[in-house]
């Protein structure tokens, strides 16, 4: 059956109708701050501490839109008899943010965690000039940059992560095997002084060194494994780890 | 003197409903389309409801710089928002809201005459503003405001025929004396006619095109800036009071309403406005404009033959009864 003529128009009014009862739903933005994922992109940080002066990022930015000056310095041998050693020091890092497309390759480049995804957007200023941000400006976004998401339950370990856990388990299990060693001399040296001892001072003494050498095994190593699991970690995320230094 | 006093009063209230109710069918514009596009804006000024948009609009005209250009004519061009407002003053005497006497402001004999030839007079405004302002987009908005108004006054003239020719008066009161509860029906056709004829009178959208803010840079007004042109949306606006009004006394039984025939005729008079205002801004908020050529044809292939036809139903329906 075709439509009746005119039925659009009435259908018109209708949707106009019910949208009137309706609630609006708006994002109240000045009032309401929006509530942004922690991926959002917003502005980009520099955590300079990290930053090697490798010139990566200022090399891959489509734009070009990094500026980067740096300096050498040398740095006096280590030991007696070594040779000095050279290194970068960063005199400038500044993103012209009237440049940037956020493509966010300087970010995915970067090998030594240095750059940030911050979820700030209200950067807005009246001269073009004042959107390059120097490297104080960048650090102070680093302020803003969430925590990085955690991982999902079954995820894979982060390799770092894994890399300390084993060298600890490995310690551990050295530091076992080392005071097994020592119980098993303790127990030989024990049985030499048994044949000269008395029959009940033995029983005494096996009394007391049984749970004294084996209650000290465990803890010894549960101590050894935390720190060396728990640095590398705050190494790698970067964001909490200078909120800390700055405390 | 008392005759002196009793002008005077009629002129201040009438003077003043002018003033009041295009204000409110503005704020209720702002609030409605507001609603009816689920936007947040007009909602925001003065806290709740935004109750002082209106006010925030009337103290940024008031303080916008007063243009006149260089080449213009002068005097036409600052006369022309008082010409497109003035009209609408003198229907809004004429029209009456109540069975008494009291109810308004001026009793003529040939009202339907009169309202019609002075609304017309209203277009005049347009025309001056878009003559005047030496500019381009102005007089082409200025002659497209003209060709609009010469196809839709006829419909409406010929729509309101019929209502005096049911009735057999051309008085306001008069006609709706004679009013009965089956001329709605009967008059049904005109009324909408009548209607739509007096939206496109009054370049509302749907038939804004001759003020297409996007294809000739708001037409006649172009070049009109603060006050002069807060005169041409008032004239708008008070034109919305004034064309509801006349549907209302026309087709829509005035003062006559289910009960409260006597005291509260008036409530039904304004009660009916205010929904044909709401309507007016509904369609408003829902169609798109009219391009010229369809504009056109609107009013001579549709309305004009309707207007025709309700005028022969009237006669034949007249002449059965008697």
């Amino acid at each position: 059956m075709p439509p009746i003529p005119g039925s659009g128009l009435a259908k018109g009014l209708a949707v106009t109708l019910r949208t009137m009862t309706k609630r609006t739903v708006t994002a109240q933005y000045p009032d309401v701050q929006p509530e942004l994922p922690p991926r959002t992109r917003g502005v980009i940080a520099l955590f300079e501490e990290n930053c090697t002066v490798c010139m990566l990022c200022a090399r891959e930015c489509p734009d070009w839109c990094i500026y980067i000056d740096s300096h050498k310095e040398t740095v006096p041998a280590a030991a007696p008899g070594g040779r000095e050693r050279s290194r970068n020091v960063l005199d400038r890092f500044a993103i012209d943010f009237s440049l940037c497309m956020y493509c966010g390759i300087c970010i995915e480049v970067c090998p030594f965690d240095a750059l940030f995804w911050s979820p700030e957007f209200e950067y807005a200023e009246t001269d073009i000039h004042e959107l390059t941000h120097e490297r104080d400006k960048l650090r102070e976004w680093m302020w803003t940059v969430p925590e990085p998401p955690a991982l999902d339950p079954g995820a894979e370990e982060p390799k770092e992560v894994a890399a300390a856990r084993k060298t600890a388990e490995k310690l551990a299990s050295q530091r076992a095997q080392e005071t097994r060693q020592a119980e098993e001399a303790e127990q030989a040296r024990q049985a030499e002084r048994t044949e000269r001892t008395e029959q009940t001072e033995q029983a005494d003494r096996a009394q007391q060194a049984g749970p004294g050498t084996t209650g000290t095994v465990r803890p010894d190593s549960a101590d050894t494994d935390r720190p060396s699991t728990d640095s590398p970690s705050t190494d790698h995320s970067g964001p909490d780890s200078p909120k800390e230094g700055k405390e | 003197m008392n005759d002196v006093l009793d002008v005077a009063i009629r002129l201040i209230i009438v003077f003043a409903a002018f003033l009041v109710l295009p204000l409110v069918v503005g704020q209720a514009e702002h609030k409605v389309m507001a609603h009816m596009q689920g936007r947040l804006g007009p909602m925001y000024a003065g806290g709740f409801h935004g109750w002082a948009q209106l006010v925030a609009d009337g103290v940024k005209f008031a303080q916008k710089e007063d243009i006149v250009p260089a080449d213009a004519d002068r005097k036409v061009f600052q006369l022309a928002p008082a010409v497109a407002l003035l009209p609408y003053l003198l229907v809004v005497l004429v029209i009456p809201i109540g069975p008494q006497e009291g109810a308004v402001g001026q009793v003529i004999d040939a009202g339907v005459f009169f309202v019609l030839a002075v609304m017309g007079i209203g277009v005049l405004g347009s025309l001056m503003a878009g003559w005047a302002s030496a500019n381009k987009f102005s007089l082409l908005g200025g002659l497209r405001t003209a060709a609009q108004l010469l196809a839709y006054e006829l419909p409406m003239l010929l729509a309101a025929a019929s209502v005096a020719m049911a009735a057999g008066t051309v008085s306001l009161p008069g006609i709706l004396d004679s009013f009965e509860w089956w001329w709605l029906p009967w008059q049904l056709i005109g009324a909408l006619v009548f209607f739509v004829a007096g939206l496109a009178e009054l370049q509302r959208p749907p038939f804004d095109m001759p003020v297409a803010d996007s294809e000739i840079i708001f037409g006649a007004y172009t070049e009109y800036t603060g006050l002069r042109f807060a005169l041409f949306l008032l004239a708008e606006y008070a034109g919305i009071v004034v064309l509801c009004g006349l549907t209302t006394v026309l087709f829509l039984g005035g003062w006559h309403g289910p009960f409260g025939e006597d005291g509260l005729g008036w409530v039904w008079t304004l009660l009916k406005t205010a929904i044909l205002a709401f309507v007016v801004i509904w369609l408003r908020v829902t169609y798109p404009r009219l391009r010229e050529d369809q504009l056109q044809k609107l009013a001579w292939t549709t309305l004009i033959p309707l207007a025709l036809a309700q005028i022969a139903l009237t006669g034949i329906v007249k002449v059965a009864i008697q």
